[in-house]
């Protein structure tokens, strides 16, 4: 990506923290989901962010997406703030699509009216623009007219996800925040959506963020990789590079969980230990310490510096 | 001695006005101490043939087969009661989602202590010394304080722990195991397929492990069977599947496997096209003809079995 490309989302030393009842006697606690993180995609550019449940990658794709604001800092998209944006614009612009296609529509409306909805909301399409613009956007996901006028319950998970993706693309948006969009899907589907998602990108010129817990699925459809732990980007390399010489000791092990096809090698000890990260209860020093395979003493007192790379860094005490 | 479990030409319908043949005609055998993985999509028969051999199947569901046996002893004549003092105890399940099948109003103590009381008729104190002793087997730390909390304290991957402790309390010779791994994160996948093979090789079980993902199938399998559209297309030990699939549909759930560092950005991932099909008892020909790059005429009456050694075999018209 050349220096001059506009650039499609800009974060900049965004915080966003919750806080959750501590219950009858205890005290409320602060989770801080996402601790001052800042990046920008470039427009036609996918970054792929990748790590465990509960390290902020979904509050990250609400900030985004503007359905949360956050506690500090600042996002914008194509220029504007997403939060000050008129509603209608913002999906015009930025569109999601999330993990699971069988809680993400609504049982009963028919497909095409499920794929129409965007198009009504905005309130300024005649009906038949609305039946010409769900027809095309139907072919174009790999779905036919008739499946359009079915139930989802009637369809198959690979092609619930398709009409996910065709709502998300109806009003043309130029970025897609893309939530885990294979995980509820069979291997077999998830490379068709990955394809379909990959050659909707090419063709309509789009922007994605795209979430997963798997470095292997963002592999084929990033051009840069975020790997985040605990509300930080621990480690950002174009996926050439990170894929080729991934430096993070987290990236490593998030590397070594995937089961390749090659028998004989036995299931990996990932050496990621059996404690959990709790984002209410951050730890000091490098917040990957206690599960860090390689981990020093110095790791748990001083703070990561980031050590840039072409095209990224890494927040690791041990890499040079 | 006879194998573990015996099933041969297992047919399972459902429906009466349109019925749907989910399984026909599955043969295969897990031996004592072996890991035998049943493999295929969504819909393809691989959960039903293990909800029959547990006699679980949904209310209206038609069961036959020439051969179900555990241990040599019928399990098709065998009455409810006598097939409640095998399940749970003799022979055990896991499921996918932890959270659905533990009971959410009881603690994790009293629900697998219930297990041991029920078959064994043990107290409440050797039951409960009996959990902690497995909960700490599987890796749980501090099982005391786990025996005591309720599964939404839990996270998925501790769920599944637990899932696995119940499923031992009785010191089963079978344990089924149905997409155990599907909905947790990838570092915690690895750490369960470790401790289930771990336990699997300790306990000299015989375990039945089902799947979508090759992936997981090279890296604990020691014989593995690919279902598709309720029949079992291709069979083979481990190495023997890998080194040669001969199945189009195998060929194809492989290059579905995303495997790092091996993708060309440029082309599309292999996917199969298209969804299992449903089909009804009348059925003929090879079910996955529509989606084969390889079908011609004569796929749609009779398909040959073929072996390609010693415990290979495959269904199609194609040659070794």
């Amino acid at each position: 990506m050349s220096e001059t490309t506009p650039i499609a989302i800009e974060v900049k030393g965004v915080r966003k923290t919750f806080r959750v009842k501590g219950g009858l006697l205890g005290h409320d606690r602060h989770v801080v989901a996402v601790d001052d993180i800042s990046f920008a995609v470039p427009q036609g550019g996918v970054l792929g962010v990748v790590g465990e449940s509960g390290c902020g990658k979904s509050t990250l794709a609400r900030l985004i997406l503007g359905l949360l604001p956050p506690s500090a800092g600042e996002i914008t998209v194509e220029g504007q703030r997403v939060l000050t944006m008129d509603r209608k614009a913002r999906a015009r612009l930025i569109q999601p699509v999330f993990q699971d296609p069988f809680a993400s529509l609504n049982p009963l409306a028919r497909i095409r009216d499920i794929v129409a909805m965007p198009l009504i909301a905005q309130g300024s399409f005649s009906r038949a623009e609305i039946a010409r613009k769900v027809a095309e956007m139907l072919e174009r996901v790999g779905l036919s007219a008739e499946q359009g006028t079915r139930l989802p319950t009637e369809l198959s998970g690979g092609q619930r996800q398709r009409v996910a993706i065709a709502r998300a693309l109806v009003l043309r948006p130029r970025i897609v925040v893309c939530d885990e969009p294979t995980s509820a899907l069979d291997v077999s589907v998830q490379a068709q959506i990955l394809n379909l998602l990959a050659e909707l990108r090419h063709d309509l010129g789009l922007t994605y963020l795209f979430i997963s817990h798997n470095l292997a699925v963002v592999e084929h459809v990033a051009s840069d990789v975020a790997v985040m732990y605990l509300g930080r980007f621990v480690e950002r390399q174009p996926t050439e590079a990170l894929f080729a010489h991934p430096e993070h000791p987290y990236t490593k092990a998030l590397l070594a969980s995937v089961l390749t096809p090659e028998p004989g090698l036995g299931v990996p000890d990932v050496g990621l230990g059996d404690t959990l990260p709790d984002p209410a209860n951050i730890p000091p020093g490098c917040r990957f310490h206690p599960r860090c395979p390689i981990a020093e003493p110095r790791c748990a007192v001083e703070t990561p510096p980031f050590k840039a790379r072409p095209g990224g860094g890494v927040e690791c005490l041990l890499v040079l | 001695m006879s194998a573990l479990l015996e099933i041969e030409g297992l047919e399972v319908e459902f429906g009466r006005k349109l019925p749907t043949a989910a399984v026909r005609g599955a043969s295969f055998t897990v031996e004592r101490g072996e890991t035998h993985c049943l493999v295929g999509e969504s819909g393809c028969g691989k959960s039903v043939t293990a909800l029959s051999v547990m006699n679980l199947l949904a209310r209206g569901a038609r069961r036959r087969a020439t051969k179900l046996a555990f241990k040599g002893n019928d399990l098709l004549g065998l009455s409810d009661s006598g097939m409640s003092r095998l399940r749970g105890n003799e022979m055990a399940m896991i499921f996918q989602e932890p959270m659905t099948s533990l009971n959410p109003a009881y603690t994790v103590g009293s629900q697998m202590t219930e297990v041991l009381r029920r078959h064994k008729h043990v107290n409440q104190r050797a039951a409960t010394d009996r959990a902690a002793d497995l909960l700490a087997r599987v890796g749980i730390t501090a099982p005391g304080l786990r025996l005591g909390q309720f599964p939404h304290q839990l996270s998925g991957g501790l769920r599944q722990r637990v899932m696995i402790a119940m499923a031992l309390m009785c010191d089963p010779q079978l344990l089924i195991a149905d997409e155990p791994t599907t909905a947790l994160d990838v570092t915690v996948q690895a750490q369960i397929l470790r401790l289930l093979a771990t336990l699997q090789r300790d306990l000299g079980l015989g375990l039945l492990l089902i799947t979508h993902d090759l992936g997981i199938v090279a890296r604990i399998a020691t014989r593995v069977s690919v279902m598709y559209a309720g029949e079992v297309v291709e069979s083979a030990a481990t190495a023997d599947l890998f080194a040669g699939p001969k199945h189009p549909y195998t060929q194809g759930l492989l290059r579905c496997v995303p495997a790092p560092g091996k993708i060309r950005r440029d082309q599309p991932l292999g996917s199969i096209p298209g969804t299992v099909p449903r089909i009804g008892p009348a059925f003929a020909g090879c079910a996955f003809r529509d989606r084969c790059g390889f079908a011609d005429e004569s796929c749609a009456h009779t398909v040959p079995l073929h072996t390609a050694g010693p415990t290979h075999e495959f269904l199609c018209r194609l040659p070794a």
